[in-house]
């Protein structure tokens, strides 16, 4: 592993402390410390949900922190905006990457700090300011004048990096680089990761593979439901059970409805057979009986949601068949499976699954408009009465049908999409994410109207990021890794480090 | 018959008769009550935001246009010769404005309007069709012009649902198209029609009231509960409020889009007709920019240009509005130029009332 050859002479370069940050009901960050020094990579660790991704956006300035104190370089700075904290020398990658493909390598990499005199471009300039940042990134052989949308994910990665080093980046935020990359490609990232550190930069490196972490890491800061439990462990002296053990464990225990005996399940009711979508999932295959919730964990980006896509309808499988019932579903017509009884909850409830300037029972009845209507003509007081009904039941807040739903808290619109399906009186929900932006109370309400339609007999299917969640409201449980299934057991016979084991690559012998 | 008085009844009325004017008048609107209510400006906004608001606030800007007229032109704008030739001229437009309320309501935009109604008036006034209709019946115009009017509507709604061709390119090519067409068709003449059952059938009056204006009146009335209480309605505000949830809850949304453009198309074909019995020709140069009148008084009336809410009492109000408008400044003898400056006017100051009034009510 690299050693730090500056670290004995300076502090360190970032020092953040106490950082806090609220949303609306949630506390993203309830105290965050972290601490970077020049030249090493520090490694970010913690489940979906820890506050990786909204401290990280803290440190760009995308979000502005609710308290807390950055340290940078010995002084105290407070990052207003993407520019500030760009001109200090932070530059993130995300993920998605944010280049524009129809421009070349160049443009790309100067985009916003033009090489230019009098407001004349100079692409020659640009040209060769780009092949040395390239170089120095040891990738002298991707073209400046390429567009960028003709090179392959790991080499627009590399383009992405170069932009940062146009900055003069002293640190350097990774998140997840290595998802889209192959073998080789990683190799080829640390080699880059390794150049810069090198040089004295800092890096923040975000990834689920704690193989990775091995290879490339220095120091490990690990987060857990927005706080810091574990900071500044040396890679090579942490095993990596520690390292699992410091991710699971839940400050907050959600209540589950009891589960029924596992020998207490009817028929199958939806079968799943070798589906795929090339390139993100391949031969799932899953049953789940009356009466019987099954649960897939998995990281976000794992194909849990291509899958409940794929299963509704929303999405073509490229191979595979899905039965409801015995009977086979036409395969990506929504409004088929619909009629045949499946019910899918998305995962954005309100880019997804609601029409938010709409009246509440418009979003019930949605789907159910055959029922009230009478050659064509829709019968708006049966409409409202039922919905009326449906959202007492479920004790949606604020009541009144008429209210648009976009003035309803997360939890009330979620139930506003249960109950859209409970009205359709389905025999498949799919639920992605069903707790997402929930607060705490009305989670439990949630879980508990899930179980109960369970035991009405309905087939369900949970995806959630929340390891717990998955584990405390299913019945059986199938792990999903990189678009394989790669798991299947009870829940009753998991734990959660378990899980996240197996969701993280198996590091764990 | 002096059916054909309809276009000369009002001295005044010949010149806005080519260009029946569908603007917005609502800002005017809009900006009345505030005024009016002086200090209580909080609650004039309250019920501007209502939809019984919105809709008192078109009723206040007709009601003062009409005082304008009056005030301004006097009996010669409050005759009921020339009440009438304002609601003739209107219901052309207003046939087919209700027609964009749909598509607009339903996220889409439909730039073909104009040109589509020129090819069904062409279409259905040719020779052949003319001599069809002598012989047959003179339904077989009508059967001419719904036919065209539906076709290039479906046209436009399967390129855009199943081609994926924004609906703007994709309407701006049909408007292109449809009128080349109906000049090939023409020979670029206008072709005058010689079936006096069709003159006499369109241009009659019922107690006292245009045929034409019944035409209007009854497909605003069947766009209103088609809109208001029915699936197709409930699908359309669904499909325009946020396509994605609408295909994700079960609605075939590239069917009920093609729908949509077909319900247009159709309702070109209509006003091709009146206009047709109106002018008592068929020309490529009928509707010539139909679709900014039309898409004009849609947005002035309070539909919402990005789709998911539509009125139809609105669209009427704001083809009234402009109709009106046009009226009195022809009897004030003012040029169709200064006409057009007070429209755009009035469109933008309407849009950023529109658009204050919906942030308040999101907040």
């Amino acid at each position: 592993m690299t050693t730090q050859t500056h670290e004995a002479a300076e502090g360190p370069l970032l020092s953040m402390h106490g950082i806090i940050k609220k949303f609306p009901g949630v506390l993203a960050l309830g105290g965050v410390d972290l601490e970077v020094r020049a030249g090493e990579v520090h490694c970010l660790l913690g489940q979906n949900g820890a506050g990786k991704s909204t401290l990280i956006k803290v440190l760009s300035a995308a979000y502005q922190p609710d308290g807390g104190t950055i340290v940078w370089d010995g002084g105290t700075v407070s990052l207003t905006t993407p520019v500030a904290a760009m001109g200090l020398g932070i530059s993130t990658i995300y993920q998605e990457l944010d280049l524009v493909a129809d421009l070349t390598v160049a443009e790309n990499i100067f985009l916003g700090h033009e090489v230019s005199r009098g407001g004349f471009s100079r692409r020659s300039h640009a040209n060769a300011q780009a092949r040395a940042l390239l170089e120095r990134l040891g990738h002298g052989e991707i073209s400046p004048t390429r567009p960028v949308g003709t090179l392959s994910p790991a080499a627009q990665q590399v383009v992405s990096m170069a932009r940062a080093l146009s900055h003069r980046t002293r640190l350097l935020i990774l998140d997840e680089p290595s998802a889209v990359l192959d073998q080789e490609e990683v190799r080829n990232l640390f080699r880059v990761i390794r150049n810069l550190t090198a040089e004295g930069v800092a890096v923040i490196y975000i990834s689920h593979r704690l193989e990775e972490i091995r290879q490339i890491g220095d120091r490990i800061t690990v987060l857990k439901d927005g706080r810091t439990v574990a900071t500044g462990l040396q890679v090579e002296d942490t095993p990596t059970q520690d390292l699992i053990q410091l991710m699971t464990g839940r400050s907050i225990e959600y209540v589950f409805p009891p589960r029924r005996p596992a020998d207490d399940f009817g028929d199958p009711v939806l079968e799943v057979r070798g589906l795929s979508v090339s390139g993100v999932f391949s031969t799932v295959d899953l049953t789940v009986h009356a009466g019987e919730i099954v649960g897939l964990a998995g990281l976000v980006g794992a194909g849990r949601s291509e899958i409940l896509e794929a299963i509704y309808g929303a999405r073509r499988p490229s191979t595979g068949t899905v039965s409801v019932a015995g009977r086979r579903l036409r395969s990506g017509a929504v409004a088929a499976s619909v009629r045949a009884g499946v019910g899918l909850c998305p995962e954005e409830r309100k880019s997804q699954g609601l029409l938010l300037d709409h009246p509440v029972f418009h979003n019930i009845t949605v789907s159910t408009l055959a029922r009230f209507s009478r050659g064509g003509f829709l019968n708006g007081a049966a409409e409202r009465a039922e919905a009326e009904q449906l959202t007492t039941a479920l004790d949606v807040r604020p009541a009144g049908v008429n209210r648009p739903v976009r003035n309803l808290s997360g939890g009330n619109q979620q139930k506003v999409v249960l109950a859209r399906w409970l009205m359709r009186e389905c025999r498949v929900l799919l639920l992605d994410e069903p707790t997402r932006g929930v607060d705490v109370g009305a989670r439990t309400e949630i879980y508990t109207l899930i179980r109960s339609l369970a035991d009405k007999g309905v087939a369900i299917v949970v995806v959630s990021s929340e390891i717990e969640e998955v584990l405390g409201l299913a019945d059986r449980v199938l792990t999903v890794r990189e678009g394989v299934v790669v798991h299947e057991a009870p829940a009753t016979e998991l734990d959660e480090s378990r899980v996240l084991d197996l969701v993280m690559e198996g590091s764990v012998a | 018959m002096n059916e054909s008085s309809t276009g000369l009844s009002a001295p005044g009325a010949a010149a806005p008769a080519e260009t029946p004017s569908t603007e917005p008048a609502v800002p005017v609107t809009a900006a009345e009550p505030n005024g009016t209510a002086g200090g209580r400006a909080l609650a004039g906004m309250a019920v501007l935001r209502s939809s019984a608001g919105r809709n008192l606030g078109l009723v206040v800007a007709l009601g003062l246009l009409c005082v304008v007229g009056v005030v301004t032109a006097g009996d010669r704008f409050a005759d009921v010769d020339n009440i009438l030739t304002i609601l003739r001229l209107a219901a052309t437009i207003g046939v087919v404005s209700i027609g964009m309320t749909f598509v607009i309501t339903g996220g889409g935009i439909d730039l073909s309007v104009g040109a589509i109604l020129a090819l069904a008036s062409v279409w259905s006034t040719t020779l052949a069709t003319q001599a069809m209709a002598n012989d047959v019946h003179w339904l077989v115009m009508v059967v001419a012009a719904l036919a065209v009017g539906a076709g290039c509507g479906l046209v436009n709604g399967l390129l855009i649902a199943y081609g994926g061709v924004v609906p703007f390119i994709a309407t701006l090519a049909m408007l292109a198209s449809a009128r080349g067409l109906a000049e090939i068709l023409s020979d670029r003449r206008t072709q005058i029609i010689n079936v006096p059952a069709f003159r006499e059938a369109f241009n009659g009056e019922v107690l006292g009231i245009p045929v034409l204006v019944l035409i209007f009146v009854l497909v605003a009335v069947v766009g209103w509960i088609v809109l208001n209480r029915t699936t197709f309605g409930r699908r359309t505000l669904a499909v325009g409020g946020n396509p994605e949830a609408a295909r994700l809850a079960g609605i075939r949304v590239q069917r009920h889009t093609v729908m949509l453009y077909v319900v247009v198309g159709l309702c070109c074909g209509i006003a091709a007709l009146m206009l047709v019995a109106r002018t008592t020709t068929g020309s490529s140069t009928h509707g010539t920019l139909y679709e900014l009148d039309a898409i004009a008084a849609v947005v002035i009336g309070g539909t919402l240009l990005s789709g998911g809410r539509g009125t139809i009492v609105g669209t009427v109000f704001g083809v009234l509005i402009f109709t009106t408008l046009s009226n009195v400044f022809t009897l004030n003898n003012l040029s169709i130029s200064v006409q057009s400056v007070v429209k755009g006017l009035i469109i933008v100051v309407a849009v950023l009332l529109q658009q204050r009034l919906a942030s308040r009510s999101k907040t």
